[in-house]
């Protein structure tokens, strides 16, 4: 049977695989999303993600080189009509992440 | 100015006078040529519609390079957004144009270009950036990043530090003096 999930699905492997991440959350907004004019006829129910993404690979890179890095990696499926029209990313490195949990815990 | 008002009336005759030497079905074809907007494209960074082929909009002709150049480097601060900032289109572009309103960004020093307006500037500026979603900011003709990094600069301090580096937000004493001027009046 095929996934009720696809597009989660392949950002999950893309993602896991290119970017090695310690840490990974894929959240489906799309459904906060679908009365938007933009999303008039579409039928998906998976065209907008929040990703929070740690992974060494962001190690030295500035906030837009490493979001470009998730989108170059994820390029068909925004690319798709009807594919991914929202894509909202944090990405950390383990450091950060640690340094930002413990300001939260602080809090 | 006085140069374009010229090529204006030029153009204007040049149009006006393709009936008479044609017959009646070049009329149709007149309507359909884009002779004006290149001319238009010097008060409004873009009015070429935009090729109908989606194969060829993947490429970013010289023409477009070029305008959206200029329309980055029409103001210190410049965003490209879904909407107007009076009526954003899209929750990204509204919360990226409340955070420039925040850090009090100087209306002077501000343009904004919306893509909804315009298919051509909408496709063209995802390569010009090398970047595939809208909003993006600029910063004195840099690429600074889209809603997320707008959020988390304005979150850690990095943006406010950034603008007034670029001194282009509103003086505090300004401000004050205008407001102060407002009162006497």
């Amino acid at each position: 049977m095929a996934s009720p999930t696809p597009v989660e699905d392949t950002i999950r492997e893309k993602i896991t695989a290119n970017l090695k991440p310690t840490s990974l959350e894929i959240h489906n907004d799309s459904h906060l999303h679908a009365h938007h004019k933009a999303m008039e006829g579409s039928t998906s129910r998976e065209t907008h993600f929040r990703l929070i993404i740690t992974s060494d690979e962001f190690r030295s890179k500035m906030q837009p080189a490493r979001h470009r890095l998730v989108y170059s990696l994820l390029k068909d499926e925004m690319a798709k009509e009807g594919g991914i029209h929202a894509l909202q990313l944090r990405t950390l490195t383990p450091e950060e992440a640690e340094k930002r949990k413990q300001a939260e815990e602080g809090a | 100015m006085l140069s374009r008002s010229i090529l204006s009336r030029r153009l204007l005759r040049q149009t006006a006078a393709l009936p008479t030497t044609a017959t009646a079905s070049f009329s149709t074809a007149a309507l359909r040529l884009p002779t004006t907007t290149t001319f238009s494209s010097s008060t409004r960074p873009l009015l070429r519609p935009a090729p109908a082929s989606p194969l060829l909009r993947r490429l970013l002709s010289d023409q477009t390079r070029q305008a959206i150049d200029k329309a980055v480097s029409s103001a210190p601060i410049v965003l490209f957004m879904k909407g107007t900032p009076e009526t954003p289109q899209c929750g990204f572009s509204r919360a990226s144009i409340q955070i420039l309103g925040l850090q009090g960004v100087d209306p002077d020093k501000f343009a904004a270009f919306n893509v909804l307006e315009d298919a051509e500037l909408r496709q063209g500026i995802k390569e010009y950036s090398d970047w595939p979603t809208i909003p993006q900011l600029y910063i004195d003709k840099e690429f600074v990043g889209g809603c997320d990094i707008i959020v988390s600069m304005h979150q850690n301090g990095e943006l406010a530090k950034l603008l007034d580096e670029k001194k282009v937000l509103v003086k505090g004493e300004e401000a004050e003096a205008e407001a102060a001027e407002a009162k006497k009046e």
